[in-house]
This record gives C-alpha cells, sequence and structure tokens, in this order.
C-alpha cells in the first residue's frame, strides 16, 4: 500500500489559521499541487496580501514576501523585473484586489505583467469581520450593508475577468468556483495552466476562484457551499474571459 | 484496501470530506483534538475505493490516501 496523495511539499507542515470550510485552504492546495506539478517550487516567489490569507508567507513552502494592502501586484512586479527567471504569483482576496488594490491589478494587466495572480473572491471582508467589498452581491447582508446591498447606497459589484478581460496585455483569465469536486477539478486545471503560461513567458494571467466566508457569512461550511452555488455563480459566471492560447 | 488517514492535529471538523465521500465511508469521531474539534474518520475501510476527493476537498490539507495501484488522483 502506497500513499497517492498526500500534502503537497510546497505546503510547511503547519496547521492553516482559517475557519473551519474555508476554501481559502482548498485553494493553496491547489496552487502548492501546481508548483509541485510543474517542478517550480524552488524558484517560485509568492507575494501574499492584507486579508486572511495574508499568512500565505507562513504556508508556502516557497520564497514568499507579504505586501501593504492591495499592492501585491506592485511588488511582484517589482520581482518579476529584477527576477525574470523567477515564477512569481500574488495570492489576494476581493478586499485586497478589487478595493483599496483596484489600481495595482488593472496595470499589471495593463502592462501585462508575466506574472500569475491568485484571486479569492469571498464577496466580503473576511479579516476584518465582515464589511462590505465592491463585490459583494445586490441584497446580501453585511456589517456594513445590515439590510442588504443595495444600488442606490452603494452602486453595483465589480466583476474583475470582464472588468480586466478588454485589457491587451493581458493572457489568461479564468473565473472558477471551489463549491464541488467538480469545480475544484476544473480550478485545479487553470491555475496549473495560468502558472503554464507564465513559465512560457505569456504574459499576464489570473485566475478568479468564487471562495466561501462562512463566519461571516453567518452559515456552516456546507451551507455556505450552496450558497455561493445559488447566489453567486448567476452573478459571477464561471469561464474562460480571455486566453490568448 | 485503499484507505485514507485523517490528521487530527489538522483536521476543524468542517465535514466536507463527509459530503463529497461518493462513498459515504466517512464520519465524525467522537475523539476531540486539542484545538477542541471533532475529527473525521474513516469508519468502513472496505467501501474506501481511495478516489481521493475527500483529500481534495479538505480545506485544511489533513488527508492523504493510500492504494495500491500507481494510479494518481488525477490533477
Ligand atoms: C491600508 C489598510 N487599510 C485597511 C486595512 C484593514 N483591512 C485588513 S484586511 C481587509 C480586507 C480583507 O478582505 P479580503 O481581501 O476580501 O480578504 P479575506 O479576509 O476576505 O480573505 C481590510 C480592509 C489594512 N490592513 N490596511
Ligand atoms: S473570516 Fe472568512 S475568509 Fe477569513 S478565514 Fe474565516 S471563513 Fe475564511
Amino acid at each position: 500500500m502506497k500513499v497517492v496523495y498526500e500534502r503537497p511539499e510546497s505546503l510547511l507542515d503547519v496547521p492553516f489559521t482559517y475557519c473551519p470550510g474555508c476554501t481559502h485552504g482548498i485553494i493553496h492546495r491547489m496552487v502548492a499541487d501546481t508548483l509541485d506539478d510543474l517542478g517550480i517550487r524552488e524558484r517560485t516567489i509568492g507575494v501574499s496580501p492584507v486579508g486572511c490569507s495574508v499568512f500565505a508567507y507562513e504556508f508556502f513552502n516557497c520564497d514568499m514576501v507579504a505586501a501593504a494592502h492591495g499592492r501585491a501586484p506592485a511588488v511582484a512586479t517589482g520581482i518579476k523585473r529584477v527576477h525574470p527567471d523567477k515564477i512569481v504569483f500574488t495570492y489576494q482576496g476581493d478586499g485586497d484586489l478589487a478595493a483599496i488594490g483596484t489600481a495595482e491589478i488593472i496595470h499589471a494587466a495593463a502592462r501585462g505583467e508575466n506574472i500569475t495572480v491568485i484571486f479569492a473572491n469571498n464577496v466580503i471582508y473576511g479579516m476584518t469581520g465582515g464589511q462590505m467589498a465592491p463585490t459583494t452581491l445586490i441584497g446580501q447582508k453585511t456589517d456594513t450593508t445590515p439590510y442588504g446591498r443595495s444600488v442606490e447606497a452603494n452602486g453595483h459589484p465589480i466583476r474583475v475577468c470582464e472588468l480586466l478581460s478588454s485589457l491587451d496585455g493581458v493572457a489568461y483569465l479564468e473565473r472558477v468556483s471551489t463549491h464541488d469536486p467538480k469545480h475544484v477539478l476544473k480550478a485545479q486545471k487553470a491555475i496549473k495552466k495560468a502558472f503554464q503560461y507564465q513559465v512560457d513567458g505569456k504574459g499576464f494571467t489570473l485566475i478568479e476562484l468564487l471562495s466561501t466566508c462562512p463566519s461571516n457569512w453567518g452559515m456552516n461550511p456546507l451551507d455556505s457551499l450552496k450558497w455561493l452555488e445559488e447566489s453567486m455563480l448567476p452573478y459571477y459566471k464561471p469561464g474562460v474571459y480571455k486566453d490568448i492560447g | 484496501m485503499p484507505f485514507i488517514k485523517v490528521r487530527d492535529d489538522l483536521c476543524k471538523g468542517c465535514k466536507l470530506c463527509i459530503t463529497f465521500c461518493p462513498k459515504q465511508v466517512i464520519r465524525m469521531s467522537d475523539r476531540l483534538n486539542p484545538k477542541g474539534y471533532y475529527v473525521a474518520e474513516l469508519f468502513d475501510k472496505e467501501g474506501c475505493t481511495g478516489c481521493g476527493i475527500c483529500a481534495r476537498m479538505c480545506p485544511d490539507v489533513a488527508i492523504s490516501v493510500y492504494r495500491e495501484d500507481k494510479k494518481e488522483v488525477p490533477a
């Protein structure tokens, strides 16, 4: 009997700090499996965000840098330009990437930086206790929208893949989900492809992963996955938004 | 016979493995880990096919999969 699937080498043997059932962990695993599979762990540098995944620098078994809130794509740009032979990725939440970091992500994409962005969209600010994010759905209750987000007061949710898809610098953009094994398998393929594009020097790649925040959504882990499928998928449609091939 | 091992120190008792196991051979144990979570366990060793779906869906990467053949869990 032999072990056929175990903790990837690209994860350190430390427990995650995420809440029970939080899909940040599933996404970390997929990134780590990819670094293992492509054999690039030793030349990879990751940039962690501000948000619950700030501690990504404690979890990944590769060089890691922590960036100021939203600035991960700018930090990654610097690293990649100084070390073009390294594989550079950012890991960012939606508060980090689509609120305070909107300028950085748009310009990194427009410049066509040869980096990979792993974007975990859980439609809320997790770490700070559940405030509205730019991605929060219309009608969704959060700490700062206790009666539900309204268009009049809060505007429309931002769809990051659609927004970035018009930029010429982008090589590959896909939105995937984490709510069941079938979608997780698809997500795994997308992440691998994005890193492969970077290895091949094709340009900017971003994978948006629809993710859960059971604690701040006020649901158990299973109901969170159901809510993701029923409420998030209709607005944030999975699919390939750009692929230069 | 294939089987899985769940690491008690990493499991947070979220039950995603139990939900997605196609053979329904995982359950909550009555063991508490030092963090205070009840941990999941394989209760029917005969039933496990080693498909690895539980491991892939485990947010805490607490599950390893053991099988005889060399075929890997599809990436
Ligand atoms: C400059 C600055 N502004 C605000 C904050 C407070 N803050 C910490 S995390 C966070 C939002 C994180 O949300 P998200 O990126 O969605 O990640 P999640 O925690 O949901 O994974 C904010 C606003 C900060 N740390 N630094
Ligand atoms: S607060 Fe939300 S995003 Fe943060 S670890 Fe907990 S469940 Fe995950």
